[in-house]
């Protein structure tokens, strides 16, 4: 499991906007990579077109390459629903289905494609993806229960869950915690460090303290105006991109300067 | 409140045929002004079952129609399309039927006789008068092709409200357009769908002159669809009104009475499993 994720000169547009301009970055296996930048500087985009969710939209293409290891994602013939399979995703707000229990949600992920498990597997597959979301015992007694009755932060929670819970050798967060409160916050903080024992594991966040907090490497993303493109500034480690970055446009953003 | 003020004046108009028919009006398959035998049986069923015929052909007409403009068409192909779908519900039911009638009765004729020669067996399907043509298989067409795009319309308004959110869940999982339609747009839209099927069951109980024009007109109770015959509670009321006696004329209004009856069961019905499957949970 956890694999490494190259981008090699992605762009992308939404009808003739274009979002994202020309990001070359390798996200190494087995740590957290954040991505920062102000609003509308494509970092949510950039993180779409990994595992093709970005030519779901109306009018959305991209160019460039994308190699999960060796394995180029966009090759011809490569499925994208296997694509995302393969590299799992969560959104900004929390999505369960909201007809499907607990546990149906965490299995939901497993029914699609034809390597189904078998029905008796299904209930240990569900408490292990439940377990390393941090759910587990939170959520043992009520598994049938609707998966919207749950809290924002269990509900984002289980949407990991459902996420982990197919075995994708990547993890991308889409501002996670964008729509949690402080407490739950911390608490998928807390969860995101242990998942990237298993998984590579890269987050966009718009707050930098969050950054600073669970991310191994940061990536930062910067647009030249409105309207303008998002390209890549600076990538580094993380203690070195919020102490001694190498360009000033990451040193104005990370100190506060602007954004 | 409106509604309690029709039944009375039906109930009230209706009274004499009760009276003089008694409970044998609704056991009773003829419809004869003397000696008076008017009976509902042969009416309500033939009103039932093409109505139910017509859904089964219609609904998964219309929500293939509606999941195809909203799922799986591009935009800009999905939106003119639709209009086209609303525009059928524009056809006045008279055009329908008269269609029917001259077009489609004919045109059906080689559908029923594959029906009866293949799948005969089942005995909805067997023929065994070598008749066909005006049976109340060849109504239910009619009624279906005027019910799907009332509930195509609907299906859509629904499949539009379902969060994209929803959606993404399933892609992201690695869902196929039909897995994401199958675990993300339909159980969301479930309730909608049961109420949108309702109102077009709602409009092929109540449809009136396309029924008279194409289907038979026989006072049997025949399980053979696709054996000419057939004749609905509201056809019927079209076209005995006018020559109707003054017992006959009660009679077709308590046969309206039912009619009302049976739609109103259908709604309450209908909107007591919406409201069930809005209850979520499996």
């Amino acid at each position: 499991m956890s694999k490494r994720v190259q981008a090699e000169a992605v762009s992308a547009w939404f009808g003739d906007h274009q979002a994202v301009a020309d990001v070359t970055l390798t996200i190494e296996p087995k740590q957290v990579t954040a991505l920062i930048g102000p609003s509308g500087c494509g970092k949510s985009t950039f993180i779409r077109t990994l595992n093709r969710m970005h030519e779901a939209v109306v009018g959305a293409r991209m160019s460039g390459r994308v190699l999960l290891d060796d394995d180029d994602v966009y090759a011809p013939g490569v499925d994208p629903t296997a694509v995302r399979r393969t590299i799992g995703m969560v959104f900004q707000r929390p999505n369960p289905f909201p007809t499907m229990s607990v546990a149906g949600n965490v299995a939901s992920g497993l029914k699609f494609g034809d390597q189904r498990p078998a029905r008796r597997e299904m209930a240990g597959i569900v408490e292990r993806a439940l377990t390393q979301a941090g759910l587990w015992d939170e959520v043992k007694d009520r598994l049938d229960k609707p998966g919207a009755s749950l809290s924002g932060g269990q509900q984002q929670r289980l949407c990991i869950a459902r996420a982990i819970a197919v075995e994708p050798e990547v993890l991308l967060m889409d501002e996670p915690c964008s729509a949690l409160d402080p407490v739950s916050t911390l608490v998928i903080e807390d969860l995101i460090a242990e998942l990237k024992d298993r998984y590579t594991v890269v987050i966009v966040t718009h707050n930098m303290q969050q950054a600073a907090r669970v991310s191994d490497v940061t990536a930062f993303f910067n647009l030249s105006g409105a309207g303008e493109p998002g390209r890549l500034v600076e990538v580094g480690r993380t203690a070195k991109i919020f102490t001694r970055p190498d360009d000033e446009r990451t040193e104005a953003y990370v100190t506060g300067r602007f954004g | 409140m409106l509604l309690l003020a029709i039944g009375l004046f039906l109930a009230i108009q209706a009274a004499p045929a009760f009276r003089a028919m008694g409970p044998r009006f609704f056991s009773e398959r003829q419809w004869l002004p003397s000696p008076p035998a008017y009976g509902i049986a042969a009416l309500a069923f033939g009103t039932v079952v093409s109505s139910v015929v017509a859904l089964v052909i219609a609904v998964p007409v219309a929500l293939g129609s509606a999941l195809f403009l909203t799922e799986v068409a591009p935009r800009r192909m999905g939106r003119p399309l639709g209009y086209l779908v609303d525009l059928l519900a524009a056809v006045p039911s008279v055009v329908f039927g008269l269609w029917g009638l001259l077009v489609l009765v004919p045109a059906l004729i080689p559908v029923e006789r594959f029906l009866d020669r293949w799948l005969g067996f089942v005995p909805i399907f067997a023929n065994r008068s070598g008749l066909f043509g005006r049976s109340i298989f060849a109504g239910a067409v009619v009624l279906g092709i005027m019910v799907v795009p009332i509930v195509a319309a609907l299906a859509r308004e629904i499949f539009n409200q379902v969060p994209q959110a929803n959606r993404e869940a399933a892609q992201a999982l690695g869902a196929t357009p039909w897995e994401t339609i199958r675990t993300a747009v339909l159980p969301f839209s479930r309730g909608g769908l049961v109420g949108a099927t309702m109102l077009g069951l709602g409009r092929a109980l109540g449809e009136t002159i396309a029924v008279a024009l194409v289907m038979g007109a026989a006072y049997t109770v025949n399980f053979r669809i696709t054996e000419v015959g057939g004749n609905s509670l509201a056809a019927n009321i079209a076209t005995k009104f006018g020559e109707a006696d003054e017992l006959g004329r009660a009679a077709l209004i308590a046969s309206g009475l039912v009619l009302f009856a049976i739609t109103l069961v259908v709604n309450v019905a209908g909107r007591l499993v919406v409201r069930r499957s809005v209850v979520v949970g499996r």
